[in-house]
C-alpha cells in the first residue's frame, strides 16, 4: 500500500525540521496554535475594542467585563455540553426548560424543604441544592438521552417535546409561584460582591492556573520527545507559555481592579470593628464564583473530550457513526451519557442562574436553548457533527454576551438586539463555512 | 457439511471458522439463506457472487454487524456467540469494510485504536503511546505515511485503506475479512495489497476475501465459494476449475464437475 512519494502531500509543520524560521508563516506554524481559535479571539477582539470606541470607553472597564463574565457564566457552562450532543450530529432544544424545572426544584429544596429540616442558613442547604440539581437535571438528560438512543426517535423531536414538557413542569412545581429569597451561601453562586472571592483568593487563583498550565505543557513535551515525536522548538513553546501566562494574569489584574462599592466596604469596616474615618480602602471584587465554576466547568470538559476514551467516542460517532458501531463502540450508551451530561450542565447553570436571580422562576432559562446553541455554533461546533471544541463554544458565549451587553450600553433597543444577534449567527456559520472550504 | 469436508482435504483437521446452515432476512426476503461455509488456517478464501448475491451480508453476520436469525458459528471447532463486532474481535476476527468504517474526523492512531484505545495509569487516552504504535504498524504497511496528525478524511484513498488494514491486523487478527479490498485502488496499491494478503497467509491467518473481480480471486485464493440469491451455489478449490466455470457458476448458478454442488446450485 506504499503510496507513490509522488502523491505525497507536504510533510505536516510538526515534521519541519525545528529551528527553520524563514517567515512569519513558518514562525506561526512552528507555534502548532489552532487558526479557528486565533480568528474567534480576533473577532471577540474586534467586538470589544468596537464596542469600547461607540462607548466612548464605557465598554473595557473592569466593572464591565466583570459583569459580562458574570453574564456569560450560565450559558457558558451549558454550551460546554451542547458541542458533544451536536457533535454526535444530535439537538438539544431543551436545555432552556430543563434549567427552569431544576431551578424550580433547587428553589422549593432550599428555600422550603431543607429549612424546615434543618432551619435556614445551614451551611449543607447550597451542597445539598447543588447536588440535587445536577441529578435531577443529569436525569431529565439521560431518560431523553434513552429514548433517543434506545428508541430511536429522533433528538429535535425529543428535546422539542422536552422543551414544552419540562417548562410545563416548572410551572408545577409550585403551581407558577416565584420562590424566593435563596439561602445565603447559595446566592454566592450567582456573582454579586458576596460571590467574588477577592485579590488574595483571585492571585492564588491566578498562579495556581499558570502552574498548572506550564506543567502540562511540558509534561507533554517531556513525553512526546520521549517516543522520539517532533516537538515545537524551545522558542515556540516559551511563546506559547508566555501568551498563556499573560491571559490569566491580565484576567486576575482587571477583576482586582473591580472595586467593591464604597457603601459595602464601610459595613465590612464596621462589622470588624474598624474605623471608617481615614478614608475607606480599595477593596477588590476578585473573580466571580459562577465565571471559577464555569472556568472550572471548561477544563473538566475539555479534558473529558480530549482525553478520555468517552470524547473520542463522542468525536468518533460524530465522525462516523456506522465506523464507531463496526469498531464495538457501545454507540447508544454513549449517547445516554451526552444528553445525561448536558442535562447535568443544565442543572449547574440552574443553580448559577436562580442565585443570580435569588429567586426561582417558571420562566428562568426562557430562549437559553437558542443563545446555548448559537454560542456552540459560533464557536466552531459543526452542525454536520464530528467538529467542535470547547473553548471555542464558550469563547462563543462571550462573543454573544459581548454583543448584548455592547448594545445595552449603547442604548440599542431590545428588538434590534435581538435582530444584531440573529445576523452575527448566520454571518459566523457562513464564514466558517468559507474558511472550512478554503482548508479542502 | 460432509460433503465439503471431503472436498476440502486440508493438513490441520478443524477449520479456523465454520459457519453453518446461517439465515437471514430483512423484511421478508432472505438475504442469506442456509449457507455453510468455512475457513482453514493460513487459507484464503475467495467469496463470490453478483451484487446482491448476499456475500456483504453473510461476512457481516460474521463480523458482528447483524445477528444471524438461524444458523451456527465455530471457532477452531467451538461453537461461538457473535451478536456485536466486539464478540467477533474478541474471537479474534477482523474486517476491513468495503467503506473501509473510518471515523474521517479524528487522526490514524486514533482509528487504528477505537474502540480499543490505549490507556495511561490514570485512565486516560494515552495518546502517545497509540502515536507509537500507529508509527510502528503503518511503518510496516506505508513506509512513507507521515500525517499522523492530520484526520484521515485529508488522506489519499490508499492511505486511508492502510490505516483501515493496520486496524485490522493490529491486534493479533487469526481470521481477516476483506471486503472488495481493491475496489477504490489503483494497480500499484492492488499488488501491494495481495503482497499483504501473501504475507498474512504465511504467518497462519485466514483470510476471507469478497471481491466481483474474478482474476483477484484466482490470484489469492486457495478456494472459493460462491453464492447466488442468498444461497451457496458451490465450493471449489481455484485449481480444480477454470475461470468460465466459476463465471457459470456466479451468473447461471451452475455447478462444474470440479466443484462441490450446495443448495443453490441449479439442477
Amino acid at each position: 500500500m506504499a503510496e507513490p512519494s509522488t502523491t505525497l502531500s507536504p510533510a505536516p509543520p510538526a515534521e519541519a525540521p525545528a529551528g527553520r524560521r524563514a517567515g512569519i508563516g513558518d514562525a506561526l506554524r512552528a507555534l502548532e496554535l489552532d487558526t479557528r481559535m486565533v480568528g474567534m479571539i480576533g473577532a471577540l477582539a474586534i467586538v470589544w475594542i468596537g464596542f469600547d470606541i461607540l462607548t466612548g470607553g464605557a465598554f473595557l472597564t473592569p466593572r464591565n467585563l466583570w459583569n459580562l463574565s458574570v453574564q456569560t457564566a450560565s450559558v457558558g457552562v451549558m454550551a460546554t455540553g451542547m458541542v458533544l450532543v451536536i457533535v454526535t450530529r444530535n439537538i438539544d432544544l431543551s436545555v432552556g426548560s430543563i434549567l427552569g424545572f431544576t431551578g424550580m426544584v433547587v428553589g422549593v429544596l432550599q428555600a422550603r424543604f431543607l429549612p424546615e429540616i434543618w432551619g435556614f442558613d445551614n451551611p449543607l442547604t447550597w451542597v445539598m441544592a447543588v447536588l440535587a440539581a445536577v441529578a435531577v437535571g443529569g436525569a431529565v438528560g439521560a431518560v431523553q438521552g434513552a429514548i433517543i438512543a434506545y428508541l430511536g426517535v429522533s433528538s429535535f423531536i425529543v428535546t422539542l417535546g422536552g422543551l414544552l414538557v419540562w417548562r410545563g413542569a416548572a410551572w408545577w412545581v409550585t403551581t407558577g409561584q416565584t420562590v424566593a429569597p435563596m439561602d445565603g451561601l447559595f446566592k454566592r453562586l450567582g456573582g454579586g460582591f458576596e460571590g467574588a472571592i477577592g485579590a488574595g483568593p483571585s492571585w492564588a487563583v491566578g498562579i495556581a492556573a499558570v502552574l498548572l498550565s506550564v506543567a502540562a505543557i511540558l509534561v507533554t513535551r517531556r513525553r512526546r520527545a520521549g517516543f522520539g515525536f517532533p516537538v515545537r522548538p524551545l522558542w515556540a513553546e516559551g511563546v506559547v507559555i508566555l501568551l498563556v501566562a499573560a491571559a490569566i494574569v491580565g484576567a486576575v489584574l482587571v477583576v482586582n481592579s473591580y472595586p467593591l462599592p464604597v457603601p459595602v466596604v464601610r459595613r465590612m469596616m464596621e462589622a470588624q470593628g474598624l474605623s471608617t474615618d481615614g478614608g475607606l480602602p480599595f477593596v477588590a471584587h476578585g473573580f466571580a464564583i459562577p465565571v471559577l465554576i464555569a472556568l472550572a466547568v471548561g477544563v473538566g470538559m475539555t479534558f473529558l473530550s480530549r482525553r478520555t476514551r468517552f470524547g473520542r467516542y463522542v468525536f468518533a460517532i460524530g465522525g462516523n457513526p456506522e465506523a464507531a458501531e463496526l469498531s464495538g463502540i457501545n454507540t447508544r450508551r454513549v449517547m445516554v451519557m451526552v444528553f445525561g451530561l448536558m442535562g447535568a450542565l443544565c442543572g449547574l447553570s440552574a443553580c448559577i442562574a436562580t442565585a443570580r436571580l435569588n429567586a426561582a422562576t417558571n420562566a428562568n432559562g426562557t430562549l437559553d436553548e437558542l443563545y446555548v446553541i448559537a454560542a456552540a455554533i459560533i464557536g466552531g461546533t459543526s452542525m454536520a457533527g464530528g467538529v467542535g471544541t470547547i473553548l471555542g463554544a464558550m469563547l462563543g458565549a462571550m462573543v454573544m454576551q459581548s454583543l448584548q451587553s455592547g448594545m445595552v450600553l449603547l442604548g440599542v433597543d431590545a428588538p434590534m438586539q435581538n435582530i444584531v444577534v440573529g445576523l452575527v449567527l448566520v454571518a459566523a456559520v457562513y464564514v466558517d463555512t468559507l474558511y472550512r472550504r478554503g482548508l479542502k | 457439511m460432509t460433503a465439503l469436508a471431503t472436498a476440502v482435504p486440508q493438513t490441520a483437521s478443524t477449520p479456523l471458522v465454520e459457519m453453518r446452515d446461517v439465515s437471514i432476512a430483512f423484511g421478508g426476503i432472505k438475504a442469506v439463506d442456509g449457507v455453510s461455509i468455512d475457513l482453514y488456517p493460513g487459507e484464503v478464501v475467495g467469496l463470490l457472487g453478483h451484487n446482491g448475491a448476499g456475500k456483504s451480508t453473510l461476512i457481516k453476520i460474521l463480523s458482528g454487524a447483524y445477528a444471524a436469525d438461524h444458523g451456527e458459528i465455530r471457532v477452531n471447532g467451538e461453537p461461538v456467540h457473535i451478536t456485536s463486532p466486539r464478540d467477533a474481535k474478541r474471537c479474534g476476527i477482523e474486517t476491513i469494510y468495503q467503506t473501509l468504517a473510518l471515523a474521517d474526523n479524528v487522526d490514524a492512531a486514533a482509528n487504528i485504536f477505537l474502540g480499543r484505545e490505549k490507556l495511561t495509569a490514570w485512565g486516560t487516552l494515552d495518546d502517545h503511546a497509540m502515536e507509537a504504535e500507529a508509527r510502528k504498524v503503518m511503518g510496516r504497511l506505508n513506509p512513507h505515511f507521515r500525517r499522523f496528525k492530520e484526520p484521515v478524511k485529508a488522506l489519499s484513498g490508499g492511505q486511508r485503506q492502510s490505516v483501515a488494514i493496520a486496524r485490522a491486523i493490529h491486534f493479533d487478527a487469526r481470521v481477516l475479512i476483506m471486503d472488495e479490498p481493491t475496489a477504490a485502488l489503483g494497480p500499484a496499491e492492488t499488488r501491494q495489497v495481495g503482497e499483504l494478503v501473501k504475507q498474512l497467509k504465511q504467518e497462519g491467518i485466514g483470510i476471507f476475501l469478497i471481491s466481483h473481480d474474478i482474476h483477484d480471486v484466482f490470484d489469492l485464493a486457495d478456494r472459493i465459494h460462491v453464492m447466488k440469491n442468498g444461497k451457496l451455489v458451490g465450493t471449489a478449490r481455484v485449481a480444480d476449475v477454470t475461470q468460465d466455470e466459476v463465471l457459470g457458476m456466479i451468473i447461471l448458478g451452475k455447478c462444474p464437475p470440479g466443484a462441490v454442488p450446495g443448495p443453490g446450485a441449479t439442477a
